[in-house]
């Protein structure tokens, strides 16, 4: 634990800079009201509508595709750190566990999931 | 317990604060001047002068620029998501600036010496895509929200390359405390990992400017398309908040470059007294290379973004890691 608690002091002190920045901000800010300052930014025309419109397909392909690699490079981070231990038994098996991952990607790939327009 | 046992805890916990906020306090130095190191070499680059109205040569603009910020009305705009509005800045500064706690920036000092640190920027930087995308929902503005759409894809895409090159540091060191990475460095006969990884540090610094968000690859902000991106709503000191981040996200990168390719701490002979030397020239290259670049190569487009990431730096970044686990078999 004690090596971690820094860590967190420090985490703890970058928050409190940042609420304190904010509350010493609304304290001198000043505050005219208008109602046109409060409408949402769309140079210059008044905005219509649902400003979360529906987004293509391909964010979330993309999401999923790094899910596979993120729970891929998970794996391979305690490999890396005692592979010296390993030798070619451990290089043969994350070949293996990595070559069938790379086939999914492959396969992505070639099926146009990669491909922006 | 007894008494003089809790005395020594109470010190050392007063002592690790103290730590903290120095450290802490170094970082926001160095993020209010690499504001103004970044305006002042652009402007040299570009034939202008840059900033020298407020001090000698301009040196005390970021303190006016900060106390400028503080005056302006906090404005939140109709329609907004307030709880999501509020947070995403403080996700963004806490995540990009808690990595600096993890970086040892001498041999003898290291604010938090832990065992899985490089893990731990690893997912501290993977948090930080949050702000991003909590900033682009909340805002209620549909420029922030493609922003924030694109800038999600953009850094979770760049994430894969960069956890794929610091993976071919850690099977030559064979572990994730960055202390022993920059011990096991200068055991190596090259003493810094750069040039048998050269090109993983390629591969990591593209990786690094994407995901810090920064020109050529500044698709989230983007400000002739979708004028400030993500944080187009914000303002006052909330908006600083995400500039803050942004540099203190470029600091923590360069600095893991340092400690994981450069070799840290270490340089060619000791500098007496001045223990952070060797550190502080190499992270100011470094963070001279993001400017020089920012100044130099124009924007990408998005699907050559994203094809770069996922077509080029991936594959690479694979091979790579395969070749170094071959090399240190045979060896």
């Amino acid at each position: 634990m004690g090596t971690y608690l820094p860590f967190f002091i420090f985490a703890f002190i970058l928050f409190a800079l940042g609420v304190g920045l904010i509350i010493v901000n609304n304290f001198l800010g000043p505050r005219r009201y208008n109602p046109e300052k409060y409408i949402p930014y769309e140079c210059g025309l008044d905005p219509t509508g649902d400003a979360r419109i529906p987004f293509r397909i391909r964010f979330y392909l993309i999401a999923v595709l790094f899910l596979v690699f993120d729970v891929e490079i998970i794996f391979l981070y305690p490999w890396a750190v005692v592979f010296e231990n390993l030798g070619w038994f451990g290089f043969v098996e994350i070949f293996i566990f990595v070559a069938l991952l790379l086939a999914a990607y492959i396969y992505a790939w070639s099926e146009g999931a990669l491909q922006w327009e | 317990m007894e008494w003089s046992s809790w005395y020594s805890i109470i010190f050392n916990f007063i002592l690790m604060v103290i730590a903290c906020l120095v450290v802490a306090g170094i970082g926001l130095l160095h993020v209010a001047y690499l504001t103004y190191a970044e305006r002042k070499i652009i402007a040299r680059m570009q034939q202008r002068l840059g900033p020298n109205r407020v001090g000698p040569r301009g040196l005390l603009q970021p303190f006016a620029d900060m106390i400028k910020l503080l005056g302006k009305e906090d404005l939140t705009p109709s329609g907004v998501d307030k709880p999501i509005f509020w947070t995403a800045p403080l996700i963004s500064l806490v995540c990009a600036g808690t990595g600096l706690a993890l970086i040892p920036l001498w041999s003898k000092f290291v604010l938090s010496n832990i065992n899985v640190g490089l893990l731990f920027i690893l997912a501290l930087s993977a948090l930080s895509s949050y702000g991003v995308i909590l900033s682009g929902w909340g805002s209620n503005s549909r420029y922030a929200f493609l922003g924030g759409l694109r800038a999600s894809a953009q850094v979770i895409s760049y994430e894969i390359a960069m956890s794929l090159s610091l993976l071919s540091v850690v099977l030559m060191a064979g572990s994730l405390n960055l202390q022993d990475i920059v011990k096991a460095q200068l055991n190596t006969p090259y003493k810094i990992y750069i040039i048998p990884q050269i090109v993983a540090f390629v591969v990591f610094i593209i990786s690094a400017i994407a995901e810090c968000n920064r020109t050529p690859f500044d698709l989230p902000e983007c400000e002739n398309e979708l004028v400030a991106g993500y944080f187009v709503e914000y303002a006052a000191m909330k908006f600083s908040i995400f500039y803050l981040a942004e540099y203190f996200g470029m600091i923590v990168m360069s600095a893991l470059a340092v400690t994981c390719f450069l070799g840290g701490w270490a340089g060619p002979f000791e500098i007496p007294y001045v223990p952070f030397f060797w550190f502080l020239v190499k992270l100011y290259l470094l963070l001279f290379f993001y400017i020089w670049v920012r100044a130099t190569l124009p924007r990408y487009r998005y699907d050559q973004l994203m094809g770069l990431g996922w077509k080029v730096l991936i594959p690479v970044a694979l091979a790579n890691l395969f070749v170094t686990a071959v090399f240190k078999l045979i060896l």
